[in-house]
Formats: structure tokens, sequence, C-alpha cells
């Protein structure tokens, strides 16, 4: 490729120089998050706060994992690892089996459960959290890991997803799988749950940053401190009326509650944006 | 679309779809079907028991000037977090697209702020611009700015679309820069070769070329806005000051949880039903429309 439009000397530092600027930009509130988790509360009330970390990273980091405000924040974690990946893991399962009856079956009232099922891309948990909350309550699933989980677990997109991966798999591998006189499930488990490896990982990023970071729900959820997700948990630890919050404290615990789903994305890199583009087809 | 092997036999797909329709059933159809059934009801009074209303609650609604500005302010709101999110990311593919070395690099860091949760997003955004102490703030102070987000309307409006829209630009920058690498060079270069310059060379052929991936990402950006910014507008300024930052979404809980105005939530739902059916055939339609190029 010729250099005509890539630009070169002078005008090419230009534009790095405007990427690092952007980055500077884009990464410059995560950074002051980081220095605030390093430097004592004292520190904070007098402005400006410093730009350079501080001496009690290890101090407020202890504080927040083993005593927290409300509830230690490695419960917290716990719980959001819980939820993340049940949502992940339950999603997943239920679409490839719904997908593979869609795709792989003739059977009565097939079309009307398919659109069912895409009806369910129109109701945001957001839209109907009321009358679900109501739902869940009625089955004595409040602050349970069941009713963090199940609520959202129905997904429209991963259906599609793997129906839409489903029908580009060659007919002759079924074909062949029914002369050889294998069942439905050998051939799904034996051949369909291999091809669909890289489908189902680059997913599962996707799914666990998903419910990694959901709030609203838990929020409603979770009235007992011992079940807060991280991501929720955040904004209970700030005091209520006129007392001053504990900045390092909840600085330290909003990194922690970034640091599983930025690793995912940046140690999966490729996977996560296969499942960003796929999803959004 | 549809297979031409097939398996016989109709249980066992049943039951493989199950799952999904249970759960789809309990916490889908049935609390949306209760939302339309809520929604034609009022509680008496005293709480003891509901009558039947018939549209009652959504007349209400429309005359209620606080449902009335949250319209207004979800339309502002998705504007402009949109527009900033959409902008900025724009901006740094197109210099992303133009070098041929460290693209890979620069790329890794700027997609990773997606991940960083939509309320994690706000309680930093809070701490940057807390009235009088938080760092922007006190500079802002300094260069003679009064910042106080708590008492100022404007200003709240402006910290939540900030917030929102940042963690927004990685997602953007990806469809983005994805849509740039799929121009061709060749014809870029020929236009290079017949004199036209960077912007010419944008507004003339990129742009075009990049139009299905721009309205793409319009309508998921206004989704996104819509619906997934709650926890950002409830870590920072809980709807207020007066209102002025209460979306339709934030206005569905604080009158559901906090007022228990339960009919009026559920015919906020209901409205919001409506118009989340809309964006997904417009996002649809969108669909459609790509796989026939």
């Amino acid at each position: 490729m010729s250099g005509m439009v890539e630009k070169k000397g002078k005008a090419a530092w230009l534009v790095h120089l405007g990427l690092i600027l952007g980055i500077l930009v884009v990464c410059f509130p995560i950074y002051l998050a980081f220095i605030a988790s390093t430097v004592s509360s004292g520190d904070l009330v007098r402005p400006p706060m410093p730009l350079l970390p501080g001496e009690h990273f290890i101090a407020n980091y202890k504080e927040a994992l083993f005593s927290g405000v409300n509830t230690p924040v490695w419960n917290m974690l716990l719980n959001s690892t819980i939820m993340a990946l049940g949502i992940a893991i339950g999603k997943i399962i239920i679409s490839l089996l719904s997908a593979f009856a869609i795709v792989y079956f003739r059977f009565p009232l097939r079309n009307v459960f398919f659109w069912l099922i895409f009806l369910t891309l129109m109701l945001p948990v957001e839209v109907r959290i009321v009358p679900t909350y109501e739902v869940v309550a009625n089955f004595g699933m409040l602050n349970s890991y069941s009713g963090l989980i199940l609520p959202l677990v129905a997904s429209a997109t991963a259906t599609f997803l793997f129906r839409q991966f489903y029908l580009t798999v060659p007919d002759e591998l079924a074909e062949a799988a029914r002369v050889d006189g294998a069942g439905p499930m050998r051939f799904f488990v034996d051949i369909l749950l291999p091809m669909s490896r890289t489908n189902i990982a680059a997913l599962f990023v996707i799914l666990f940053i998903y419910g990694w970071n959901q709030y609203l729900w838990p929020l409603l959820m979770t009235t007992d401190p011992d079940m807060n997700t991280i991501v929720m948990g955040i904004k209970q630890m700030f005091p209520s009326g006129d007392d001053l919050p504990n900045w390092p404290v909840i600085m330290a615990t909003a990194l922690l509650a970034m640091l599983p789903p930025v690793l995912v994305v940046v140690l999966m890199q490729n996977l996560f944006i296969k499942g960003l583009v796929d999803t959004e087809k | 679309m549809d297979k031409r092997v097939t398996f016989s036999g109709w249980w066992l797909p049943m039951l493989l779809i199950l799952p999904q329709l249970l759960i789809t059933a309990i916490f889908f159809f049935w609390p949306a079907g209760q939302a339309i059934y809520q929604s034609a009801f009022m509680p008496d009074p005293f709480g003891l028991k509901t009558q039947f209303v018939g549209w009652d609650n959504f007349t209400f609604l429309f005359e209620d000037e606080y449902y009335l500005a949250s319209f207004k302010t979800t339309a502002i709101f998705s504007l402009l977090v949109t527009a900033l999110s959409m902008g900025v990311a724009l901006w740094l593919a197109l210099m992303a697209d133009r070098i041929i070395k460290g693209s890979g690099t620069y790329r890794t860091l700027l997609i990773w702020p997606y991940a960083v949760a939509p309320a994690v997003a706000g309680v930093l955004w809070l701490f940057m611009f807390r009235p009088n102490v938080g760092l922007m703030s006190w500079y802002l102070d300094k260069v003679g700015y009064d910042w106080n987000h708590v008492l100022n309307d404007g200003q709240a409006m402006g910290l939540v679309v900030v917030a929102s829209s940042w963690g927004r630009i990685s997602y953007n920058f990806l469809f983005f820069l994805a849509g740039l690498q799929a121009v061709p060079k060749s014809v870029i270069e020929a236009a290079a070769i017949d004199g036209a310059h960077f912007w010419h060379r944008f507004r003339t052929i990129v742009f075009p070329l990049l139009a299905p991936t721009t309205f793409f990402l319009l309508v998921v950006n206004v989704v996104y806005a819509f619906f997934e910014t709650f926890g950002v507008i409830h870590t920072i300024t809980s709807g207020g000051p007066q209102q002025s930052t209460t979306i339709m979404v934030y206005k569905v809980y604080s009158d559901g949880f906090v007022g228990q105005d339960l009919g009026s939530s559920a015919a906020q739902s209901v409205v919001l039903l409506l118009i989340v059916g809309m964006l997904t055939i417009v996002q649809f339609k969108f669909i459609e429309r790509k796989v026939h190029y």
C-alpha cells in the first residue's frame, strides 16, 4: 500500500498526538479514582487533591475488602461473580437448547414460540420493574441469587445468534448423523456444541459484562446488604444526610468493581469484539 | 429460512424450548400483562383496595407537568448523549484509521472503558465534580466559574450527559473504526491523486459509505440513553435538582418504588413499552434493509 493517504513525518506525529490526547482524556477519570484510592480522606477534603499516588493504598483496599461500609467488599464481589456467571451461563444454556429445537425440529406452535421469544426484545427490565418485582417477591425470591439471576436469563438475542449460526451449519452433518443412527441429542452434543465453541465464548464475554454491570435490578432485589452486588453496593456506601463519604474506600471499591469486566475485555479482546458485533446484528 | 434436514418427534423439542418459554412467561409476559392491567386501576386513599379507572391513569399522566417535563428531559438527554459520544468516537476513529502502525494498541487503550458500569462511571464523575472540593469544580472555581450541580439544573444535566457518554465512546469507536476500515482504500487513493484533501474526501466519499454504521449507532445509542443510563442518574443526581434530570425510566422507578404510586408507574411502563416497541421496529427495518444491500 502506498503512503498516499496515510500521513508521514510531521502530520503522522500530529495524528498520534491527537490519539494520545484522546486516550489521556478518556482515561483520566480512572486515573483520578486510582489516586483517590491511595490517599487518606483528609487529603481529599483539602483541595486541590493530590495528583500522585499516596501511601494508603494497602490500608484503603484492606478496609474496603474486609470491612467495607455495610458489608465487606469481598462479599459483594462474590455476589457479583455468582450473578454474572449465573446470567451468562444460564442465558447461553437455555438459548443453545431453544435454538436447537427451533432450527432442527418441526413441532406444533414452533413459530408461535419463536415470536414469543422475539417479543422479549421489546421488554427490557427497566420497562417492567414494578410488576417483575412483585412476581419475584411472590415467589419469595427477594434477597436470593435465583431472584437476581432468573428474571434476566431469558434472552432473545442469544437465541437468535445461535439460530443464525445453526442455519449456517451444513445439512450434510445432520444427514450423516441420522444415517449413522445417532439421535438428535447425540448430534447436538458431539457435533453442534463443539462447532459453536467460538460463538459461545464470544457471547460469554458480552453476557458476563452485562450481568456484572447490572444496577437497577439488584438495587430492587437486595434489601439485605449481605446480598448486595458490588456495582449497586457502591452507591449504598454513601452516608445519608450530611456526613462525609469515605471517598478513598469508595474509590477503592469502584476500582475493584471495574477490574473483572475490564480484564475480560482487555484479555479477550478479539472474542469481545466478535461478541459485540454478533449480538448487535 | 428453514433447514432441509430435521429430526422427527415433538416432545423432545418441546422439552428443549421449555426452560426459555417458562422464564419468558413468568418474568416477561406475566409482568408486562400486569403492567397493562394495573395501569387501568387506582388504589383508594388508604391503599386497601384498588378500583377500576379505565384510562384515568393515562389522562392524569398526560396532564401531569412533571411527566411531560420528563419527556422533554429524556429527549434532550438522549440527543446530547448520542451526539457527544458519537462525535468524539468518530473523531478518534478517523485518526486511528489514518495510522498504519500501532492502531491495535490505540484500540486496546480506547475500548476498555466500555466495561465500566454506568453506575461506576457515575461515581467517578461525581467525584471529580463534587461542589467546592472536587478536582474539576475546584479548578473551575479558580477560573471564576461557579460549579454546583446539586443546585444548578443545567450543570446537573451536563454532568449526567458527560458521565453517560464517556463509556459509550469505546463502543462507538469500535464500530466507526470497523466501518472506516471497510472503506476501499483504492477509492480514497484515487481521490487523493485527484487532489481531494482530507475533509473533502471525508465529506464526499467516506461519510456516505459510513452512513449505515452511523444510522445503526444512532438507534443503538438512543436505546442506551433511554434505558441503560439509570445507574448514572441514580448515583449522580437522583433525578434532581427539581426533577431536571428525571428521565422517563427514572420516573417509573421513583414513582413506583419511592412514591408507591403503582397505577401511575404501571401506566408509565406501558408508555415506555410502546416506545421500545417503536425503536425495535426501526432497528428491525434497518436490519432488513441492510440485508438487501
